[in-house]
């Protein structure tokens, strides 16, 4: 299967209610494989092809803001418009799944995979103090068990989720155990769930509703941004997920994540041949950023080089979190290439002089 | 007080309105639009099973006097919030109440695609020809020589284009079951736009398509006028460009 189907069939099992997309390559597997599939008759889930990326994310803030779990694909240019619905979501406190399987940029960029989105995911790209929760797949097996992890934490928080993969995950075919179906949510269910801050309709017995990202007195807003900070703050402590491929008698990590964290897989098993202790320090969630760990290991190691598809992105958060106390080097490729293992252990050697 | 009884009543503000005062100008239709709407669902019984999208625009805070379940949207997307709404909640009334910058302007993807979709929504327009939230720019439905701050001059249609009939243009969608245009400065109005109003709130959830209710309303502030002279202009100026009546009924175009 597809990573790009796998995600789809996974909206499907996870009992999500709606997708909203707009085709873009190399993500239109998702709605292609979704309008073969016709979850509404399997599931009752609601799948319509948007007029723009623009409308897409605001069906998602539209459907996210009645407490039913909604999703949509795109990739890297489909994002960067739907970046002002993003923030409204994250002021709004609204939980949602937003997929974008990143390509080659800045502009219409290329179609071939890519990382450079990192920024635009864990910086905001859109306007305002607020982040999302944002996961890597780097396999298929993770783009369908992601699609779950991310509407949980979505939900848990009420923040929008995002997984960030890229074109060669999304289109690469690899064996994958499905999870078994969940059921859908009953009306009921979803306003037993979300009742006390989702627009259902307005009973008697309670106040309105009101789903909203407006706050006209500067310290109410304050007050709202507080929340949301304390929110980030407790997702920081609890969320953070990565792993450790060879770090613990690694002199040297490379720090990666997706298809790059592939690469560089096999990296540290060819220098390992060579006698050299690399290790891999793979991120799995991108945004919270493992700042702690990365912290811990720049104590013990002599050195770290992230490896990116990009000019470097991520290499800054890894820098950030190192605090000086040792090297950071940082080997990309751009444009759509994806870095070999040889060269990405060349440009280790080179950088750190072995 | 003896006279205070239930027999007596004449007039009672709907519930389905909340008691904050309302943040439009003094002698702005945006009030009575809201009320009306407000009304509609109340004596149809439906607030319970209605959600309601307030644009950006003089009437973003809608959701402070409207007193149902609501969402805010982004400028110019409050029908693709509603397309997904309807489409998750298809047993719940949904609507949208636009002005004419956000529905026709920003929003006009948004406005056209749900029309030809025909969601069976409700799109409430209020086209005052003009920004009035912002404070008086040129909008799409600004009138040839109307000034505004961004046309001080005069809407020059050689430079500026022409004022768009949003309106007439949807109606031909066949996805869009009954197009009319109303006003509310004066009681007989209010009443035919609140008939238009149920109307709309009826078909649409009989699953008959998208039902579009435009109400041609003033807006003084931005207008630079006294609420009578806005509402006397509006007559003499607004309505011969946007005149008022049904425009499509049952799915066909009138006349
Ligand atoms: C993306 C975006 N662009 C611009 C604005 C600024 N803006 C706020 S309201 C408005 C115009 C609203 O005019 P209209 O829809 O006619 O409503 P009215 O105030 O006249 O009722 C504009 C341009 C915004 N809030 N968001
Ligand atoms: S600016 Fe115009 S549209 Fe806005 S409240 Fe005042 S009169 Fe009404
Ligand atoms: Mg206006």
């Amino acid at each position: 299967m597809k990573g790009n189907e796998a995600m789809a069939e996974a909206a499907i099992r996870c009992g999500a209610d709606g997708y909203f997309g707009y085709p873009i390559t190399p993500q239109s597997e998702v709605l292609e494989y979704l309008m073969v599939e016709k979850p509404w008759e399997r599931t009752g889930m609601v799948v319509l092809q948007a007029e723009s990326e623009v409308a897409s994310i605001n069906m998602i803030y539209g459907g996210a803001s009645t407490g039913k779990k909604v999703l949509t694909s795109s990739s890297s240019p489909g994002i960067s418009l739907m970046q002002e619905g993003i923030s409204y979501l994250a002021g709004a406190e609204l939980p949602c799944l937003i997929i974008n399987v990143v390509r080659g940029g800045p502009g219409l960029g290329d179609i071939q995979p890519s990382q450079s989105d990192y920024f635009q995911s864990v910086k905001g790209g859109g306007h305002g103090d607020y982040h999302m929760y944002v996961i890597a797949p780097s396999s298929v097996q993770e783009s369908s068990d992601f699609v779950k992890k991310a509407f949980e934490v979505a939900f848990k928080y009420r923040i929008p989720a995002m997984i960030q993969s890229d074109g060669a995950i999304g289109q690469m075919m690899e064996k994958v155990e499905l999870f078994p179906q969940i059921t859908r949510r009953t009306d009921t269910e979803v306003i037993a769930e979300c009742g006390s801050w989702a627009t259902t309709g307005k009973p008697t017995t309670r106040e309105r509703n009101i789903i909203t990202s407006l706050d006209l007195i500067p310290e109410k807003l304050e007050n709202h941004n507080h929340k949301l900070q304390a929110k980030y703050k407790e997702m920081e402590a609890n969320e953070v997920i990565f792993e450790e491929i060879q770090c613990d008698d690694a002199e040297y990590l490379l720090v990666a994540y997706g298809t790059s964290a592939r690469v560089c897989q096999k990296t540290v098993q060819l220098a390992r041949e060579k006698g050299i202790k690399l290790g891999l320090f793979r991120l799995i969630t991108l945004w919270p950023f493992p700042k702690k760990r990365i912290e811990e290991l720049a104590l013990t190691k002599k050195g770290f080089m992230a490896v990116e598809m990009s000019e470097g992105q991520m290499v800054e958060d890894v820098m950030l979190n190192v605090k000086g106390k040792a090297p950071v080097e940082f080997f990309g490729r751009s444009g759509g290439i994806i870095p070999n293992p040889t060269e990405v252990l060349n440009a280790f050697e080179q950088k750190f002089r072995r | 007080m003896d006279i205070i009884k239930t027999e007596n009543l004449v007039y009672k503000k709907t519930d389905a309105m909340t008691d904050k005062a309302l943040s439009y100008c003094p002698g702005c239709g945006h009030g009575t639009a809201h009320r009306i709407a407000m009304e509609v669902l109340e004596e149809m019984g439906v607030i319970q099973d209605t959600i309601g999208v307030a644009p950006v625009g003089c009437s973003v805070l809608a959701y402070e006097f409207m007193n149902i379940d609501m969402q805010q949207a982004a400028h110019g997307r409050a029908p693709a919030l509603a397309t997904a709404i309807k489409r998750l909640w298809p047993s719940k009334y949904v609507f949208t109440y636009q002005g004419d910058g956000d529905l026709a302007a920003i929003g006009t993807a948004e406005t056209i695609h749900a029309c030809n979709r025909g969601e069976n929504i409700v799109i409430i327009f209020i086209n005052n020809g003009i920004y009035g939230m912002t404070g008086g720019q040129m909008a799409p439905t600004t009138l040839p020589n109307m000034k505004s701050s961004t046309s001080p001059y005069g809407r020059d249609e050689a430079m500026m284009g022409h004022p768009l009939k949003i309106t007439e243009l949807i109606a031909h969608l066949p996805g869009v079951h009954y197009v009319t245009r109303q006003a509310v400065h004066k009681p007989t109005e209010v009443r035919r736009a609140k008939k238009a109003l149920r109307k709309a709130f009826e078909q649409s959830y009989a699953k008959k398509g998208l039902c579009f209710v435009e109400i041609v309303s003033n807006c003084n502030s931005g207008w630079k006028m006294t609420p009578n002279q806005s509402n006397i202009w509006m007559e003499e100026n607004m309505f011969p460009y946007y005149p008022l009546g049904d425009i499509k009924v049952d799915g066909q175009l009138v006349k």
